[in-house]
């Protein structure tokens, strides 16, 4: 269904079975598929989840944590049942990578789904995918159901002893449960709140047993780490930072799309070489760099290189690899606000200052943009929003206050020019005639 | 209640997926929405009874999901997002312009029962925005004119 691009540049390892019919089990398996997992069988769990730990494997929803370290803190002994589940709610504005692997290469996330099981000692996994994404559901139920028909899931899979059941499961929207702890809650058949911490889902997870919870990316790379080796994927980066990102493109570019890339590749490459640059010859003004809820970069910090810790030094956050380019047509207040639109609407009310503080700053930016706003309140919005940090049950009021500081103190020109009464300065140009006409 | 034989397999089978009964909810009330249009009083005391929650629990796991609805909509549902990888490339220009041509705002419905119209957050197409999801099929790289074109494909329907 989404189109697919490349460029010269890219190095596919995750990306590399798109377009290529993998979601039938046969092809699959022609592709190198389900080696991975027979390899797994016959290695020791702290043998995999080393490898995956020297891979420099990082958390690809958003928060970069070492995968094969977090499936170490799982306990060996546990009286209740251990569990893996994937994270495949993908709905952080800007992002849409994961739509393409449950859509290409479904089998690669059950894979690694499985993988994470040996490594943790686990026999049940789930892959819980966004209710909106119906279409990827459906490829999910066909893929498990096959892999169960050739003996790859359920007991004695492969002939090893093993036991492993995979399950799909479906949400009905909602941005919150894609933070792990509101996932469980969803997955349970709750409302999405999240859990407070500690425990973590390690210790004390899914109905209360230990839990690994990996977003589905960061699965699929997982059969590659096993059959490619730790160095092989750690070198494909920079050091700690192993693998590859499928980075999603969007906005002001020539040439939108998923593209595969090694992790530290430079942010400016990637929009005016892979992105094909800005359209109709207009400027660069700001970068989302990794989905809505990373620091904004400007124009003139873009030069970066696009890996976790490059980017927590350059002020922002890797995140969730959704690039999303803003050019100099764009009010940045309007920005600002649609950003904060989104998060009063997703803030599950549990914890108050994220259901507070999103509110009023939307009813806030709503107003400025207007042209209702005063000069205290370019401060107050960013006192509001300095408040939310650190201080919600989940990253959340974070997501929602750590965009609305960067544009206040990067375009804080942008709000004094809508003072006064004065319209936005943008209006007129902001016009947007969409690209790809 | 009826469901259909296919709601019913399904159901059972997700039954035996977990450990509590409970955690089939938020998926079936999404299938048991496809069938019936909305999840009214009836369709919420059946989940109800089926898992052993009360009516209340159900109704308060439904509202906070945003694709549940406890009211009508219409036979197809245009879900438009305006959020910023849309909004940049015109997403607001196809609500504008679905408001117009449907002649109905945000959750409203048309009065022949074919069109709902919403304003939705990101349905994760943003590398390939404008986008508008109707019911579960997603619309990309959309222009105003391919956005008539898709309405009335449905229309025809």
């Amino acid at each position: 269904m989404a189109s697919l691009v490349s460029h010269p540049d890219e190095v596919k390892v995750v990306s590399k079975r798109f377009g290529k019919g993998a979601t039938d089990i046969d092809r699959y398996l022609e592709l190198d598929g389900y080696k991975a997992v027979q390899k797994a069988l016959g290695m020791q769990p702290d043998v995999i989840f080393n490898l995956v730990k020297d891979s420099g494997l990082r958390g690809r929803g958003g928060a970069g944590f070492n995968a094969g370290m977090k499936w170490s803190f799982v306990p060996k002994q546990s009286a209740k049942p251990k569990y893996i589940l994937c994270n495949g709610d993908e709905s952080e504005p800007g992002t849409c990578k994961d739509r393409l692997i449950f859509e290409h290469d479904p089998h690669a996330v059950i894979e690694g789904v499985v993988i994470a099981g040996i490594a943790t000692g686990s026999h049940t996994g789930y892959i819980y995918i966004r209710g909106e994404y119906r279409y990827l559901l459906e490829i999910m139920q066909r893929a498990i159901k096959d892999a169960y028909a050739r003996g790859f899931l359920g007991k004695n899979i492969f002939g090893s002893g093993y036991d492993f059941e995979v399950y799909w499961h479906g949400g009905a929207g909602a941005y919150e449960v894609g933070e792990e702890s509101a996932l469980m809650e969803s997955l349970e058949g709750k409302r999405g709140i999240p859990r407070i911490r500690p425990p973590f889902p390690a210790v004390v997870g899914l109905w209360g047993g230990p839990t690994v919870i990996n977003n589905a990316e960061t699965l699929a790379s997982v059969p590659h780490i096993l059959l490619g080796g730790a160095e092989w994927f750690a070198k494909l980066g920079p050091p700690k930072n192993g693998g590859t990102r499928l980075f999603c493109l969007s906005g002001h570019l020539n040439r939108p799309g998923v593209y595969e890339l090694p992790m530290g590749y430079n942010l400016k490459k990637m929009i005016y070489e892979v992105g094909g640059g800005i359209p109709d010859g207009r400027a660069l003004k700001a970068v989302v760099p990794g989905g809505s809820s990373c620091p904004i970069l400007t124009a003139a910090e873009v030069d970066v290189s696009m890996d976790f810790d490059s980017m927590m030094k350059a002020g922002s956050m890797l995140g969730s690899g959704g690039v999303v380019v803003v050019d100099d047509t764009t009010c940045m207040v309007k920005f600002a606000l649609r950003i904060m639109k989104f998060y009063q609407h997703e803030s599950c009310g549990w914890c108050i200052p994220c259901r507070e503080g999103t509110d009023w700053l939307k009813k806030t930016l709503t107003r400025f943009h207007a042209g209702g706003g005063v000069q205290k309140d370019i401060d107050n919005i960013r006192y509001l929003a300095e408040n939310m940090l650190g201080r919600t049950f989940c990253p959340l009021g974070d997501a929602a206050a750590m965009p609305t500081i960067s544009i206040v103190k990067k375009f804080r020109k942008e709000f004094e020019d809508h003072l006064e009464g004065r319209p936005c300065p943008f209006e007129k140009a902001g016009v947007v005639e969409p690209v790809l006409a | 209640m009826k469901f259909s034989d296919q709601f019913e397999s399904r159901f059972s089978e997700m039954l035996t997926h977990y450990p509590t009964k409970r955690s089939v909810l938020v998926p079936t009330l999404l299938y048991a929405q496809d069938e019936v249009g909305y999840l009214n009083h009836d369709v919420i005391h059946e989940i109800a009874q089926r898992l052993d929650l009360t009516d209340l629990e159900v109704s308060n796991v439904i509202s906070y999901y945003s694709m549940l609805t406890t009211k009508p909509r219409g036979k197809f549902n245009v879900q438009v997002c305006t959020n910023i990888a849309c909004m940049l490339r015109g997403g607001e220009q196809i609500l504008d312009h679905c408001e117009k041509k449907l002649g109905i705002g945000h959750k409203g419905t048309t009065p022949d029962g074919m069109f709902s119209l919403e304003e939705v957050e990101c349905i994760g197409a943003c590398s390939w925005a404008p986008a508008v999801q109707v019911n579960y099929d997603f619309h990309e790289n959309l222009t105003v004119e391919k956005m008539d074109k898709v309405l009335d494909g449905y229309k025809q329907n």
